[in-house]
């Protein structure tokens, strides 16, 4: 039988480890131009790829999801901020289910 | 980074500062709602797998990983072995390894130690994202203040959602978790309307992403790994069509503000 609080623990130290050793170990500026450029572009990947479709699915009909994936990107390029991206969406979506 | 008027001696980036802090927890609060609903549905599968409400708040507590955390509970469901676990949870998380490097890239010189061993205790997507969306070098208390809400809010998320359960209206759970892709896309769209290439990067993200849920065999992998794929594929097409001169990267990242 095994223990939950190990499989815990066990979970805590792998996710730990994998979080601090570039961050502790790379000292110095990475000089190389590639990674340079990859870096800079991970986030924006990283984000876009969890955002879409996941969104969609993310709710409770397909349609609020696209509607506040649409509406977000508008209010985002229109220059508002995290927080009133945010509460647009979650908003618009809350509405929306009201009809749907 | 800004002075503070009172004070005439130059302070460190990485010193404290109560505007950072305080910008910390405004840019965390969004991201502890969407934290709060996300974990409270990862509660659900803790529960499957035998944790207690403490034990799930330690659990998240102590792991911050939707994706990790899911892949671990459904295999402690099933009885796994220790080792099973650890790999599974490094697989999962591994994508935080990359993000803990760019985040090695913008520590100021002489920040002392202690900062890189807090920050990386919650290099998650979300936090990973605004925090390296700041111009220039990390200010560390900035991150401290977004952590400080999103920590305790993906914790108690999941002890909620092993107690209650389905007890949170639907409605409610729909609408909260779009709180999270809203903040991704208040962080990427800002310079991708400013950087050509980063704005057909975002595009082109979204289509693969889409269609790799299609694809055989791709779409069998966990969310995690497919979005780790993907990235380094992506990216580091990019970094090789489009590497990007020094100026350019600083007005990139001077976009969020």
């Amino acid at each position: 039988m095994r223990s939950n609080v190990i499989y815990i623990i066990v979970m805590a130290l792998v996710s730990y480890t994998i979080r601090i050793l570039p961050l502790t170990l790379i000292r110095k500026p990475i000089k190389n131009r590639f990674i340079q450029s990859f870096l800079y572009y991970v986030p924006y990947v990283t984000l876009a790829v969890m955002t879409f479709p996941a969104i969609v699915h993310a709710t409770q009909s397909p349609i609020s999801g696209l509607a506040a994936l649409i509406a977000g990107m508008i209010a985002a390029w229109l220059g508002a901020g995290l927080f009133p991206v945010s509460v647009i969406c979650c908003l618009l979506v809350f509405v929306i289910e009201l009809f749907v | 980074m800004s002075k503070t008027k009172e004070n005439v001696v130059d302070k460190a980036v990485y010193a404290f500062n109560r505007k950072v802090f305080c910008d910390g927890m405004r840019d965390g609060f969004p991201i502890a709602l969407g934290y709060f609903a996300v974990s409270f549905s990862l509660g659900i599968a803790a529960r499957k797998a035998g944790l207690t409400p403490l034990q799930g708040f330690f659990a998240s507590l102590f792991n911050n990983a939707s994706a990790g955390e899911y892949a671990a509970f459904t295999l402690i469901a099933a009885h796994a072995t220790y080792l099973e676990v650890a790999i599974i949870t490094l697989i999962a998380n591994a994508r935080y390894l990359l993000m803990s490097c760019a985040l090695a890239q913008r520590c100021a010189p002489g920040m002392p130690f202690y900062h890189r061993l807090i920050v990386g205790y919650d290099v998650t997507d979300e936090l990973f994202g605004i925090t390296i969306a700041r111009p220039g070098y990390l200010n560390p208390f900035y991150t401290y203040g977004a952590i400080l809400l999103a920590a305790p809010a993906w914790a108690l998320g999941t002890a909620f959602g092993i107690m209650a359960g389905n007890a949170l209206p639907l409605r409610i759970v729909s609408a909260l978790s779009v709180a999270l892709y809203g903040m991704f896309l208040a962080i990427i769209i800002p310079p991708a309307k400013k950087d050509k290439v980063v704005g057909v990067l975002v595009v082109i993200s979204f289509a693969l992403s889409f269609v790799c849920g299609y694809l055989p065999l791709i779409s069998k992998l966990s969310d995690g790994t497919r979005t780790i794929l993907l990235t380094v594929l992506i990216a580091g097409a990019a970094a090789i069509l489009f590497p990007v001169k020094d100026t350019q990267k600083e007005e990139g990242q001077t976009s969020e503000k």
